[in-house]
């Protein structure tokens, strides 16, 4: 089966006043469906850009990026918008939740965006609360939640549109020990279950433990690519 | 559908959630609404009111009154010299053809009394034709004919002021006796109410009989055959510069005016009175929606402005609701919807707070207001496309953010 994701020689180069800096400098990957990877690495490794790329919400300068079969790199806003709305969930490290918007309506956005039937819009919001334990807090607003409650409301938004690859930023970075291993709970529960691609960034080796793969990023290049043993040390270390 | 409900309700919880902002934001379209919606009515009003008081006078109407504005240099005005005679007036009747009607008159101030009352007025001395060269049926009886002009009978038609003032309530006066400068009159008809000329003289104030009678009895004095005032009537608008034309030729033939010398008469066409006095107030009322335009225009401006600040500070929110899947139109479209609630709400405010405005002018001043819902719907749309063009410029800031650096802003 071809991968999910197939990225060739990307480079993506920013320039800060007369200076370039290439964040990412021919970076080569193949993601198979149903993975669960972790990119890791220092900050200003090129990890967050290649997030942006992989999640439609930048384009490469240079390189092909093919997600389903779809060279999508070169692409306009619009049809990265579309993708967005149908492939992709983002999670974020700070949780990016609109304010003073209750769980349920910001749980409901990417449906709205997505041209989802109106009937069908508030059952599926409710189901995903539910999915990430919040059937109960659908009225809530933001300010209302603990930060993990707040980070499952993501994700239930991340996974409401029924995406085939979830992307998080550090999703864990702003919550403390119990919260994070309660997410990352969710994260791999889905990945089993639900079969969902999924690419957790992170710096912390505890979190990345829970990937079947990790990847690790210096200067703009992939330094390694590990493969672990399904992720048998962090389910032992929760029992 | 459920997009735009969605877009309405999230437009209207973020001005919501800046009640006192939003409330500042209006107030320039509200004070430029309202200020188009006064100054319109007042404009109308005052249209409506010089347009009626100038129909009251008579319709496609020549006035010829002796004396020139100048004549060699003597200005004379209404009257100041008797050059016109009941020959002219004749003359013009039978002579210029684009005339339909012809009438004249002389008048003077007399004391009427009736019964124990009297009553200080102008008796108009005219021809029978005067009821319908001015346009001025009798309410009650009749208006004296050419027999009793023949006849130079002492017979009367009362305005109905003079009516008022001679006559108690209940009291029929057709049939009724007075005297004018103790001259004894029946009264056989009531003309019917007129009001007030442009320049505030009541019309109903006269009391109208036959020339020769009034020439015979009543005036008296003066040569006699002058007349003080030519009224001609043409059957359309069109043909009054005609007949003035022909008026004049033929007056100054008769009196025998020398081609270069000024004439002694003036020839005034109502219509144009009318239509100087319409444009008059149609230009006060540009200038004044002019002016209320520009503070709607204002008021736009704050919009945007106010539009800029919240597309900044919710930079963020845009960047999650892109990166959920929002495209630019969406983006666009949520701060338009936005900025029209913002500019319509002040709209309607200011069209209700225009009209209690109007409404308060009319009753401190006494100016005559009347409101056009044409202004109402017109300022309402004017809001509207207000809020559209002073919205686009930050819609679209918001809309082409860069996803990445809008996720990012802190």
């Amino acid at each position: 089966m071809e991968p999910l994701i197939e990225i060739r020689d990307i480079w993506r180069v920013y320039e800060i006043g007369d200076s370039q800096v290439a964040a990412l400098q021919g970076v080569t990957l193949e993601i198979e469906r149903g993975d669960f990877v972790a990119v890791m690495g220092a900050s200003g490794s090129g990890k967050s850009t290649l997030m942006n790329l992989l999640g439609c919400l930048d384009r490469p300068d240079r390189g092909s990026y093919r997600l389903g079969g779809r060279e999508v790199a070169s692409l306009g806003a619009d049809e990265l918008a579309e993708i967005r709305s149908h492939e992709i969930g983002f999670v974020f490290q700070s949780f990016n939740l609109i304010p003073r918007t209750s769980a349920l309506e910001n749980v409901e956005l990417p449906l709205v965006y997505g041209g989802v039937p109106v009937a069908e819009q508030r059952e599926r919001a409710r189901e995903a609360l539910r999915a990430v334990g919040l059937g109960d807090r659908a009225e809530h607003l933001p300010s209302q939640l603990s930060g993990g409650q707040q980070q499952r409301v993501a994700i239930a938004r991340a996974l409401v549109n029924r995406p085939s690859l979830l992307l998080a930023d550090e999703p864990t970075g702003n919550l403390d020990s119990a919260a994070s291993l309660e997410i990352m709970a969710i994260f791999e529960r889905l990945n089993r279950e639900g079969g969902i691609t999924l690419i957790v960034v992170t710096h912390e080796p505890d979190i990345a433990a829970f990937a079947r793969r990790v990847i690790t990023f210096r200067d703009g290049r992939v330094v390694s690519d590990e493969r672990h043993a399904a992720a048998a040390a962090p389910r032992e270390a929760r029992a | 559908m459920r997009l735009i409900g969605m877009t309405l309700r999230t437009a209207l919880r973020a001005l919501r959630r800046n009640k006192m902002r939003s409330g500042l934001t209006m107030l320039g379209v509200v004070i430029g609404v309202a200020a188009v919606i006064a100054m319109v009515s007042i404009g109308e009003g005052a249209n409506q009111a010089v347009k009626q008081q100038i129909e009251s006078l008579g319709t496609n109407l020549l006035m010829v009154i002796p004396g020139a504005t100048t004549s060699n240099g003597v200005r004379s005005g209404w009257g100041g010299v008797s050059t016109l005679t009941v020959g002219d007036s004749e003359a013009i009747g039978n002579e210029a053809p684009a005339v339909a009607g012809v009438s004249h008159l002389r008048r003077q101030v007399v004391q009427v009394v009736a019964g124990s009352l009297n009553w200080s007025t102008v008796a108009q001395g005219t021809t029978p034709s005067y009821a319908a060269v001015r346009n001025w049926p009798v309410a009650e009886g009749e208006f004296f004919t050419d027999a009793d002009e023949r006849g130079a009978a002492r017979v009367a038609v009362l305005g109905q002021t003079v009516v008022d003032h001679l006559f108690g309530p209940g009291e029929d006066p057709v049939g009724a006796e007075i005297r004018i400068k103790d001259v004894p009159f029946r009264v056989i008809g009531v003309l019917e109410k007129k009001g007030q000329t442009a320049w505030g003289q009541d019309q109903d104030d006269v009391i109208v009989i036959p020339f020769r009678t009034a020439e015979r009895r009543v005036i008296g004095a003066g040569i006699l055959g002058t007349v003080d005032m030519v009224f001609a009537t043409t059957s359309s608008a069109q043909e009054l510069d005609e007949a003035t034309r022909q008026i004049t030729t033929l007056l100054r033939q008769r009196h025998r005016i020398q081609p270069g010398q000024d004439d002694d008469f003036t020839v005034r066409n109502l219509n144009d009175m009318a239509r100087a006095s319409e444009t008059t107030s149609r230009l006060m009322a540009s200038l004044l929606l002019a002016v209320a335009s520009i503070s709607l225009l204002v008021g736009g401006v704050g919009i945007m402005n106010i539009l800029l600040v919240s597309v900044t500070e919710r930079t963020r929110e845009i960047g999650i609701r892109m990166a959920v899947g929002a495209k630019g139109r969406h983006i666009l479209l949520q701060f338009l919807v936005e900025a029209i609630a913002l500019s319509l709400a002040g709209g309607l405010a200011g069209v209700l707070l225009g009209i209690a405005s109007a409404r308060l002018i009319s009753r401190l001043a006494g100016w005559p207001t009347l409101l056009s819902a044409g202004a109402m719907l017109g300022s309402l749309l004017f809001s509207a496309a207000v809020g559209v063009f002073f919205g686009f410029y930050p819609a679209r800031k918001a809309a082409r953010m860069d996803p990445i650096a809008a996720l990012r802003y802190e």
